[in-house]
């Protein structure tokens, strides 16, 4: 398999388009439902659920009628189907041809296949610019010597910075197969049998180490509380299934990671209620909008179930503090609704700050634990993505007992926990990876900072993630989503280099970019800024 | 602290008495010399009489698996590789597979196939894509017990069964799908879809020719979607040989948009724990969103390197088709003449991992009760963990689904015994102590690793409602 094969589609970034969820009042441009137009100033003339209903009954009645007309007018018109007759033989032929087959399929179908309105949903082609840059990159994808004037490829969030670590390791420690038992036994029954569909025990424990290490071994965390899936998309797709039924709502900070709206909305029914976090700040969140946004749905009718933050935060790069995650708590304990805490890049941090896990907070807490999850996953700290392993950590054993129950539909492959159980109980060997991809991650960091700094191009003050959170506001013209797109697509199409428009993660602020460093080489990084400089200048 | 309607209602199905007979095995798990007298286990469909093939491939092949020095140049390569398509070798090396499985008779399109997370992942999947909530499948009844959970749980999809009964040996017939389909019409159920299991379980035959062309004519006519759920193929081992849906497609007039296959490698290559599942649509936007979709489930980049090195060794799959059917053949043919010698007569079968006993004989009464009540002494007495036929759904009592493909030859014998036993209870038949002597002297060769017994998280994933050995241990 060579270097400049293409990826396409990966897992954890969305392909479909990211529409804006409607924003009460219809603040950030563009996004807004039609129905939040109409429902909205009628919600300002009739107050509260009046409002609701009408806005809701008016077009649904027109709607409906729509429909009924249509199909009077659909049944008033005749049969296209069996073609005139009257026509010169050479044509005859044709058409008894093209009868005979319109005779099969009127024979054989009584109308067009219907999928289900989810597949439809999603099969559209995709306008998202997320998806398209994902696209062409991977079909053009830049490599240092066999295609330098390729696309390159800032808009995927992984680590290839240590992989040659785990290399080693390997090559080092697995002397066998991944069946060989620790007595040297081979023991495919181990792995090719049914295992327990949440992941093995041994899995479990091991991960549950490796989650602890990796977050400076504040916290440990219990195996027993672990359910794993392959990948923390299931997991957090699982999670949301516990927490919530169709068309409940969650409160997510932005700018969040657009694999949200896929992961937590489709196949649950479930909606995110954007609160928006400004520059202003450095994107902090605060809990007074979290209210708001709270008081905001219940006006509306709808049930707010939870809040989902991730930290470190996707796409900004900054930690919570513990006072921020107590106000959280404190928050979710008097709304009564829950927390899940995404806290998939723990263990990729690179500032002096050191990470405080929901989990750590918890531990000094007595009570009230039963509204926390944690989402987590070897995708990123451990550079596994393809290896499928996702963690669903609570303290409720509700929703343990339920998603280890839903994990069926999306359990570890057993070979590749046998290995992963060998290698994570090498604490030793742990140890060093982390701190080794830590300082590589901080070096890639520093120096492409200072190459956008360089350009005037400041990025957010970040002490975790594998990208940068880079202020590209002063060079879009208009100062709007539009704007931020054509920059997006002048850097793709002319710079080429892909990376993720702000507007993807439902970014308030236009002129925002996500640029993950940590596919690259040190020596990309020149090559790198240069192009954005070339874009810079026309 | 609430929780969702799905966490909290009882679609799962773990709450069913039919765990009783997996209570029972786990408190008591049967181990040839340490507990001689344990519940054996038969209500497992697993296959676990060719692993050993299985072991010398991967042990030839340390390239294969790129977790060792010889497989460490294409680590970097697969680690990182998340991409929803799947490895192209991958999907190539299993397309050749499923047609191998079915004799080469058709090819299949490697862009067709979409990964999930095992069976239970595609068959819930095509669910997800095919219907939306309220919306029902059709599924001829006895039928393999999940099917309430997975095709309905989280999808929120209906079932409504389409009976069949031994008077035609359980074959689906046009009045039974028409009546299923005519009474959802009535219940204002609209009905997207049917969905079959061919090889079938829990019967173990495979659907004659004129039966699937019925089928497909049906869905055709009522323009319906057809499911064929397709993991047991390859443990055809008799004949009438394996009569895909892919190859009733090209002579039956069918709108191919509506024929979908869900396949997996844990029944044909004894793989349950590796977590394939496949959807294979010929549909394509199916395709596509299951695609998508695929990001739920989908399998580690590690197995489908493993597997697309294995599954491309012509040799060895050729091998190993012919070995395992060679295997299964035998152990059905002991196990049946085993059952016959004591009056018991099962369905006809040439395929799966398991018996459809008839114990009709037996019951006390006619009953569900009268069933449930036999099952419970076959638990107890006769220490043998079975599936009742009422937990398939089935509408004649009597009969018992019975799996013989996960344990060894001597187990089957005790088996055989214990039932031999029970059936002779009323001639009090002394039972030949030499039988006893046989055991403590010879050297037991378990074709499977005896730490299966051993290890403290160990019980094997049941295709009925999962086993409370999980829940108890953690």
């Amino acid at each position: 398999m060579n270097h400049s094969r293409s990826r396409r589609n990966p897992t954890r970034e969305p392909d479909f388009p990211t529409a804006k969820p409607p924003s009460p009042g219809g603040s950030s441009g563009g996004g807004a439902g039609a129905a939040m137009r109409l429902i909205v100033p009628l919600q300002g003339v009739v107050q509260g659920r009046g409002g609701l209903i009408l806005g809701s009954v008016i077009p649904g009645a027109l709607y409906y009628f729509f429909q009924l007309y249509l199909k009077r007018c659909r049944s008033a018109k005749p049969n296209s189907n069996p073609p005139s007759p009257s026509s010169s033989s050479a044509q005859l032929a044709d058409l008894s041809r093209s009868s005979s087959r319109s005779n099969l399929s009127s024979r054989g179908s009584v109308g067009p296949v219907r999928v289900s309105a989810r597949a439809n949903s999603i099969a559209k082609p995709n306008a998202s610019p997320y998806y398209i840059g994902l696209e062409r990159a991977s079909e053009d994808p830049y490599d240092r010597f066999d295609n330098p004037d390729g696309i390159m490829q800032l808009g995927l969030s992984e680590n290839r910075l240590s992989l040659d670590l785990i290399e080693t390791w390997i090559l080092e420690n697995l002397e066998r197969s991944m069946i060989g038992g620790a007595d040297g036994n081979l023991n495919i029954s181990g792995i090719a049998t049914y295992q327990p569909l949440d992941g093995m025990m041994e899995m479990k424990i091991a991960v549950a180490g490796f989650m602890s290490q990796v977050m400076g071994t504040t916290v440990s965390f219990d195996p027993s509380r672990l359910v794993l899936t392959s990948g923390a998309t299931p997991a957090i797709e699982t999670l949301c299934f516990c927490l919530a039924d169709q068309g409940n709502a969650f409160l997510v900070p932005t700018p969040y990671y657009p694999g949200f709206d896929r992961d937590m909305k489709w196949r649950t029914g479930v909606e995110l209620i954007p609160v928006h976090c400004r520059s202003s700040d450095n994107f902090a969140l605060s809990v007074t909008a979290l209210d708001q946004a709270f008081n905001q749905a219940r006006k509306r009718g709808q049930r707010v179930r939870g809040i989902l933050i991730s930290n470190p935060s996707n796409p900004i790069g900054n930690m919570l503090n513990k006072e921020t995650l107590y106000s959280l708590l404190d928050f979710a304990r008097e709304k009564n609704i829950h927390i899940i805490s995404d806290e998939i890049f723990a263990g990729s941090t690179y500032g002096s700050e050191e990470f405080v896990s929901m989990a750590e907070i918890l531990e000094s807490e007595d009570f009230d634990k039963d509204r926390v999850h944690i989402i987590y996953g070897l995708s990123k700290d451990l550079s596994l993505p393809g290896f499928r392993v996702g963690v669903i950590y609570s303290f409720n054993t509700s929703v343990l007992a339920a998603a280890k129950k839903l994990a069926r539909f999306s359990s570890v492959s057993a070979p590749t926990q046998r290995i992963l159980i060998s290698m994570l109980s090498d604490t030793r060997f742990i140890q060093r990876y982390i701190e080794t991809t830590r300082e590589r991650i901080q070096k890639m960091y520093v120096a492409f900072a200072a190459g956008l700094k360089q350009l005037g191009i400041e990025c957010t003050k970040s002490s975790a993630g594998l990208y940068c959170w880079a202020d590209m506001s002063g060079l879009i013209r208009p100062y709007n989503e539009k704007g931020e797109l054509e920059l997006w697509d002048k850097l793709l199409k002319i710079g080429k280099i892909n990376v993720t428009p702000g507007s993807a993660c439902h970014c308030i602020e236009p002129g925002w970019f996500r640029c993950c460093f940590t596919m690259l080489a040190e020596e990309d990084i020149p090559v790198v800024i240069k192009r954005i400089q070339r874009v810079v200048e026309t | 602290m609430s929780l969702s309607k799905i966490a909290t209602n009882d679609m799962h199905g773990e709450n069913s008495l039919y765990f009783d007979g997996w209570k029972a095995y786990d408190e008591n798990p049967f181990h040839p010399t340490k507990n001689p007298n344990g519940v054996i286990q038969m209500g497992l469909a697993e296959n676990q009489l060719s692993f050993n093939l299985m072991e010398e491939w991967i042990l030839k092949n340390p390239k294969a698996s790129i977790c060792t020095p010889e497989g460490i140049s294409q680590f970097k390569d697969v680690a990182i590789f998340q991409d929803y398509h799947g490895l192209t070798q991958f999907r190539n090396a299993v397309a050749k597979f499923m047609a191998k499985a079915r004799g080469g008779r058709v090819k299949f399109d490697p862009d067709r196939i979409v990964m999930s997370g095992g069976a239970t992942g595609a068959d819930e999947m095509i669910m997800f894509c095919l219907a939306d909530p309220g919306e029902a499948f059709l599924v001829p009844s006895p039928y393999y017990p999940a099917f309430d959970r997975d095709l309905r749980w989280r999808t929120q999809v209906k079932i409504r069964p389409v009976e069949c009964t031994s008077a035609n040996n359980f074959q689906i017939t046009r009045e039974a799908l028409e009546a299923a389909y005519q009474k959802a019409q009535e219940e204002n159920i609209k009905v997207k879809g049917l969905i079959i299991t061919n090889p079938s379980n829990p019967l173990g035959t495979t659907l004659s020719r004129e039966t699937l062309t019925s089928l497909v004519s049906f869905i055709n006519e009522k323009n319906i979607h057809l499911v064929a759920d397709e993991i047991y193929a390859a443990t055809v081992f008799s004949s009438p040989r394996f009569v895909s849906v892919s190859e009733i497609m090209d002579e039956v007039e069918c709108n191919p948009n509506l024929i979908h296959i869900v396949y997996s490698l844990s029944k044909d290559l004894g793989l349950p724990g590796f977590r394939v599942g496949i959807v294979y649509s010929y549909n394509d936007a199916v395709v596509s969103c299951g695609r998508k979709m695929s990001s739920f489930g989908l399998v580690s980049s590690q197995t489908q390197h493993l597997l697309a090195s294995m599954l491309s060794d012509d040799e060895f799959v050729d091998n190993f088709l012919m070995e395992s059917s060679r295997r299964l053949a035998k152990r059905h043919k002991t196990f049946t003449e085993g059952l016959v010698n004591v009056n018991i007569n099962c369905l006809k079968s040439n395929a799966g991992l398991f018996v459809w006993m008839d114990l009709r004989h037996l019951l006390k009464e006619p009953t569900l009760e009268g069933e449930i009540a036999l099952w419970r002494v076959i638990i107890k007495d006769v220490k043998l963990n079975v599936s009742p036929g009422s937990s398939f759904q089935c509408s004649e009592p009597g009969w018992f689904r019975v799996c013989f493909a996960n344990m060894d030859e001597d187990t089957v014998e005790v088996a055989l015994k214990r039932i031999r036993t029970f059936v002779g209870k009323g001639q009090e038949e002394a039972e030949a102590p030499t039988k006893a002597k046989r055991w403590k002297n010879s050297t037991l060769r378990l074709s499977f690793s005896s730490r299966i017994y051993d290890e403290a998280v160990m019980s094997p994933h049941s295709p009925m409602p999962h086993s409370p050995l999980v829940r108890a241990r953690t």
